[in-house]
């Protein structure tokens, strides 16, 4: 089973959400997702200040395997890249809930979380989706 | 994330069901050494044991195993089996001038289109065929149904394991203890013992490509490991391959290709003239009437990834992508495409709806580490 940390919020296209103390929320995609698409080898962000509606597409996520979109789990402003993955995209495998991370949005609505799964949801989605 | 299309990949098999498939003589060593496992072809193999790209540099820089039991191995035997490769095989064996040398070819239907790809060995008595695990039961049946020589026609129950990389003929004389592998000149095979060591690969990298009955697969595959010989899965034999320009079956020709334009002219023996190898009068007539496109390599420096199926746009025509990568060599992506014969360098390729700017370039892309193209 991937590692899936509690306290994080996950969406059904296997990105995780987290609330930062400031009130902004980062993104990235799950342990499951990085096993699936195997090493990462491009990751396209979207930019810095672009306004993103939730389920928008945010970027895309290049492996040895396939090429998939990333989605916005919640609508807001794109305040950061995570740049350290335009050298080193093998972050995204490595650590996937750490410096892996792929964007920080400033939430339009911070109660659009409590629409994402939180950890014990995912498990069991994962686990529906593996039948 | 969306789900990671598995149609794009050379590596998995959708269509075959989980309880269908089988394994082969190596199946625990994969699972011990946490190997990725997936459908492909019909058996359950090792996609990667943890990181595609790590492998990939193992092999072009040290040593790399693959298990490749899923390939069909077949022997035939009796006194026509000359005269039925002569006439089934577009390439012709009676350049194997000895017993132990090896010819890379085709097999052709009617149309000639490629029915499969195969290396063709020379034995003391008769002849050893290596096919693809994916036309196995399509290449069984043609032969038998072509089977006019009254060829003894037996697949082999064999194990294969490649060692592939600059180390590879070192590491395989450290565990075996004998020097036969490096004393075999390229495209040579000796036998002994049930063992045929090949000086053979699909990699680009020195090596051997070894067939051999299951227990010894299993004792050797060990000993390899046990010498630092690094596993590998199938998701770095198709980069490797795609870096060392060699086609993939199934991926850039197929039963509706013809070699001629699948790069493969080159494995074509037109002469004699008088030998009439099945396909010969459909290839002639495509020679006669003008081939209008070619294989050739791509390469994108910009980032991005070309893959299969993606549309190619140059000054004089389209063409498709046949197979594309990430090249872990080369740090940017690479592809084997099907284009207009006139297409020279600029073209532009379309992923996901935009037009990226690539190069055609004449492959392979790397051969023994190095880049090797202009």
């Amino acid at each position: 089973m991937s590692e899936i940390p509690a306290g994080l919020r996950y969406a059904r296209s296997h990105e995780w959400a987290r609330r930062e103390e400031d009130g902004t929320v980062t993104v990235g995609i799950t342990a499951y997702a990085q096993e699936a698409l195997g090493d990462v080898v491009f990751v396209e962000h979207p930019e810095v200040g672009s306004a993103l509606g939730r389920s928008d597409e945010a970027g895309v996520v290049e492996s040895v395997k396939a090429a998939s979109d990333i989605y916005a789990p919640v609508s807001g402003t794109v305040i950061a890249t995570n740049e350290s993955l335009e050298d080193s995209p093998e972050l995204v495998n490595q650590d996937p809930y750490g410096d892996g991370w792929f964007f920080r949005i400033d939430p339009d609505d911070i109660a659009e979380l409590d629409m994402l799964m939180d950890a014990d949801a995912y498990a069991r989605f994962l686990e529906s989706e593996q039948h | 994330m969306t789900e990671p299309a598995t149609t794009d990949s050379a590596t998995t098999d959708s269509a075959t069901t989980d309880s269908a498939l089988r394994r082969t003589a190596l199946y625990a060593q994969h699972a011990a050494a946490g190997a990725r496992l997936v459908p492909f072809a019909g058996w359950e193999m090792p996609l990667h044991y943890g990181s595609q790209l790590n492998e990939h540099h193992a092999v072009r820089g040290g040593a790399g195993m693959f298990d490749v039991s899923h390939m069909a191995i077949i022997d035939l035997a009796g006194d026509g089996c000359r005269a039925f490769l002569k006439r089934l095989v577009a390439n012709d064996v009676d350049r194997l001038t000895a017993p132990g040398k090896a010819l890379y070819g085709v097999m052709l239907n009617e149309a000639g289109g490629v029915i499969d790809d195969l290396i063709v060995y020379r034995r003391a008595t008769g002849y050893r065929v290596v096919s693809n695990a994916g036309t196995r039961a399509r290449v069984l049946d043609w032969l038998a149904a072509q089977n006019r020589e009254g060829v003894a026609i037996a697949e082999r129950d064999l194990a294969m394991i490649a060692v592939q990389g600059p180390e590879a003929l070192a590491k395989f004389e450290s565990v075996t203890g004998s020097r036969e592998a490096a004393a075999l000149a390229p495209f040579n095979a000796a036998e002994h013992d049930g063992w045929m060591v090949a000086r053979t690969g699909y990699t680009g990298e020195d090596g051997v490509e070894v067939m051999l009955p299951g227990p010894d697969a299993v004792r050797l595959w060990q000993d390899l490991a046990g010498a630092g010989v690094a596993p590998i899965g199938l998701g770095a034999r198709d980069t490797l391959r795609l870096e060392a320009g060699l086609n993939l079956y199934g991926q850039d020709m197929d039963e509706t290709t013809s070699p001629l334009v699948a790069g493969l002219g080159w494995t074509i023996a037109w002469a004699p003239a008088g030998r009439e190898f099945v396909g010969r009068p459909a290839l002639e007539a495509l020679r006669a009437s003008g081939v209008g496109e070619r294989l050739t390599g791509l390469v994108m420096e910009a980032r991005g990834v070309l893959r299969h199926g993606q549309t190619v746009r140059t000054p004089v025509g389209t063409g498709v992508i046949t197979s594309g990568i990430f090249s872990p060599t080369l740090g940017y992506s690479i592809a084997l495409a099907r284009v207009p014969k006139a297409a020279r360098g600029a073209c532009e390729v379309e992923i996901r709806g935009k037009w990226h700017p690539a190069r055609i370039v004449k492959p392979p892309f790397v051969r023994k580490g190095s880049k090797v193209f202009e």
